[in-house]
């Protein structure tokens, strides 16, 4: 495992340098450079975008700029922003991850939880019309064009019934002289919920460890959901940022949904077919052979192997959440990484576009390794080789 | 394909002893060219294959879908030479207005009447007075079935016909769905075969190449390449196909191979003396190509969302498809209308939709035939 892991890290690394320099390359592609967003000003003198330039290191041959740039990334250095000059990229980035990763991780955990039970029950009991509908709007809602369904969405939710907030993260007029900064009450919104999050998967291994009953067994883990999810209320409705972080929550529900709603089409088909796979294999037939509950055999042996694929595409899936960020952050007007990738791209700002896309390649090697070390914890026959 | 024609031929030799009947039958069948016994072959197993498809409603449902688009495609041109005046049906540069009679504030009471009084007398000259009816040119205009010249689906912010638009870009979807999915197939079977069949460093480097591209964003990838070039369609199928092609696609099909590789007429070939390129273009290739059709519909569904997600942020040099159309509503200011200006959102998204869904559903059709554990018992 120790020595699976170490090679893993080498080759992990040399992709990411690859990786790294091929988008290095493509950035420098891209045509002129960040002084011509002073060509429109006709009172600035062509000797001070010379100067910008030389300043930036711009000036200087490619292979310079190229050594420059990845001796600085390793050492943690991902420069300063052409285009927010005196802010360092990491900085921006650092202050736009939680935003992104936030959104992406409520959806998709959301869509993975409901569409893994949607797919599991439907496949099990096949054939039914409910079946046939689930599944053409499954379909539908991951074939359907995310930017025209987003809109669509905010039209309706947000301007048509009125119920939440035309994008954005906050409202400013509620936020002028606020007393907190809205990083800070977003920050401790999130740490909230993972503590909630953490605490409720314990109490649920402890509970199945401890209960006998499976009936005991399920009532306990309502209770334990009650418990957890109405302290996190409680606290916030006693915390005197009540209000700001309300604002927030109330910003957050629309991108959420419409997230979560095409990745719950994807995942529940996942599962569909993952799921009948499954039922097909002979320990299926062992377990009605030994004359277990169909409920047993369909959430113990069934549903469980049929995990498989559903966890590694939900890695996966995290892995790209500034691809598809783009998208709902510019609908919704998110201040998150996609947001931040796409205004860089607009105005040449190299820096920042690199770390943006750097970062995702980060994520997206970790979740390939994750997505390898969970299949051998799921399945105990795959051994790493 | 090829074991059924060798064993033909053998059987031909060895006939000597048999009775007449199956001796004159089995000489039919040797002289009859090898095409029209692949031929008969290809129809029995599009038979069997067909049968087991038209079990899948939902597949045939796409099938009638695609074939609707695929009309839709034709009859563009058509009408453009027929029965449309391109002046003003052309999707990019056609013109048209609908006139309406509109009557200029009666009396001014408030602050927003005077405004509209103010504004009339701008747009229609100093001599307009109250009460006067003016013409307006109306666009987007509404959906209108009459006059010289119907809109089916009215006209966009800038005059130009809405349904001429939705045929015209259905063409381009097509295109670009055949390039895209043409592309990735003919990658990944050769780059999965040529892995699969020598193994080694050459499977060893191909396969790290395919984990470089899979770590590589593709809707941030191809925003910074259609920001940096003009990219029109054909090079972004082009470009598409080549990423699927080498990334995930070709992993899959490397590992179907492999599992042709072992098989015995593999060995076969080989002994009969068929070399390296022989074993692996005629006899790996054809065995993996049932599976490529599977990703090329997924791969068409794919093609279709980037290509409009790409022109709805207005990066491709394209001049009109349904992603336009959007980018085209959005940035006049028509994004939040919704039912209002409902011909300028809905077709175009739910066009985009529809065919991506439809090649997803025969794709999935396809998946059950290919994979029988997924069919209905």
């Amino acid at each position: 495992m120790i020595k699976f892991l170490l090679r893993r890290f080498i080759q992990m690394g040399i992709l990411f340098v690859i990786f790294l320099s091929v988008i290095w390359l493509i950035l420098q592609l891209m045509p002129g450079d960040v002084s011509d967003t002073l060509i429109g000003d006709p009172s600035i003198p062509l000797t001070a975008r010379a100067d910008l330039r030389a300043r930036l290191g711009l000036d200087q041959p490619l292979h310079i700029q190229y050594f420059t740039y990845i001796t600085n990334f390793f050492r943690g250095d991902l420069g300063v922003s052409f285009s927010r000059y005196p802010q360092e990229v990491s900085a921006i980035l650092w202050n736009a991850l939680p935003r992104t990763l936030y959104l992406f991780l409520t959806a998709t955990l959301f869509a993975f939880w409901l569409g893994f039970k949607t797919g599991k029950l439907i496949a099990w009991g096949r054939g039914g019309k409910t079946e046939q509908g689930l599944i053409v709007g499954g379909v539908f809602l991951q074939t359907v064009f995310y930017p025209w369904f987003a809109i669509v969405m905010l039209w309706l939710f947000g301007f048509f019934l009125g119920w939440f907030p035309i994008g954005r993260f906050i409202d400013a007029r509620l936020w002028q002289g606020a007393p907190f900064l809205a990083n800070d009450v977003f920050e401790l919104i999130v740490l909230t919920v993972v503590i909630t999050g953490v605490l409720y998967g314990l109490m649920r291994l402890a509970i199945k460890r401890f209960a006998t009953n499976p009936v005991v067994e399920h009532r306990l883990r309502q209770g334990a959901a009650l418990v957890t999810v109405g302290g996190l209320l409680l606290y916030w409705y006693l915390s005197p940022m009540r209000t700001y972080a309300a604002d927030i929550a109330h910003h957050t529900v629309l991108p959420v949904v419409t997230l979560g709603l095409v990745a719950f089409g994807a995942t529940m088909l996942l599962t569909r077919s993952s799921m009948l796979e499954t039922l097909g294999e002979d320990y299926i037939l062992t377990a009605r052979a030994k004359g277990l509950h169909d409920r047993a055999i369909r959430d113990r042996h069934a549903a469980r192997n049929a995990m498989l694929p559903v966890t590694t595409s939900l890695v996966l899936a995290l892995a790209f959440v500034i691809g598809g960020g783009i998208i709902t952050e510019t609908i919704f007007s998110w201040p998150g990484m996609g947001l931040i990738f796409l205004q860089a791209i607009g105005v040449n700002d190299l820096p920042l576009a690199i770390g943006a896309l750097s970062i995702t390649g980060v994520l997206a090697l970790v979740g390939h390794l994750v997505a390898d070390i969970l299949y051998t914890v799921l399945d105990p026959r795959i051994r790493i080789s | 394909m090829s074991i059924n024609e060798r064993t033909t031929k053998h059987e031909v030799s060895r006939a000597t002893g048999d009775d007449l009947a199956r001796e004159l039958a089995t000489r039919a069948l040797a002289d009859t060219p090898i095409w029209r016994i692949r031929l008969r072959l290809f129809r029995r197993s599009f038979a069997r294959n067909w049968a087991l498809f038209r079990d899948n409603k939902l597949g045939l449902v796409g099938l009638a879908m695609i074939a609707i688009f695929a009309v839709m495609a034709i009859i563009h041109p058509i009408l453009m030479a027929t029965v449309w005046d391109p002046a003003i049906y052309d999707p990019v540069v056609g013109y048209d207005s609908v006139a309406v009679e509109v009557t200029v504030v009666e009396e001014v009471t408030d602050p927003i009447s005077e405004m509209e009084y103010q504004e009339a007398r701008l747009r229609f000259g100093p001599l307009t007075s109250l009460g006067d009816t003016v013409t307006v040119r109306l666009q987007p205009a509404p959906p209108t079935l009459a006059g010289d010249y119907p809109h089916f689906l009215g006209t966009d912010p800038q005059g130009r016909d809405i349904f001429s638009q939705l045929l015209y870009s259905t063409r381009a979807a097509f295109l670009l769905g055949a390039v895209a999915a043409l592309t990735t197939v003919l990658f990944a079977t050769t780059v999965g075969a040529i892995a699969a069949y020598y193994g080694g460093w050459i499977d060893g480097g191909l396969m790290r190449f395919a984990d470089l591209i899979l770590l590589m964003p593709l809707l941030p990838l191809l925003i910074v390449l259609s920001a940096a070039f003009s990219i029109n369609m054909v090079m972004l199928g082009l470009l598409i196909g080549v990423l699927n092609g080498f990334g995930g696609t070709a992993i899959v099909l490397k590992s179907q191979a492999l599992a042709i590789k072992v098989k015995a007429y593999i060995d076969a070939a080989r002994v009969a003396g068929g070399g390296d390129w022989h074993v692996i273009f005629r006899h790996i290739v054809p065995n993996v190509l049932p599976l490529t059709f599977l990703f090329m519909m997924f791969g068409v569904t794919e093609a279709i969302a980037i290509e409009a997600t790409l022109s709805f942020f207005g990066l491709l040099n394209v001049p009109m498809t349904w992603g336009v159309m959007i980018n085209t509503a959005q940035t006049q200011g028509y994004l939040l209308s919704g039912t209002d200006f409902w011909w300028l959102l809905f077709p175009a998204g739910l066009a985009v939709s529809f065919l991506a869904f439809a090649f997803f559903i025969v794709g999935r059709g396809m998946d059950e035939v290919i994979n029988p554990r997924l069919r209905a018992r």
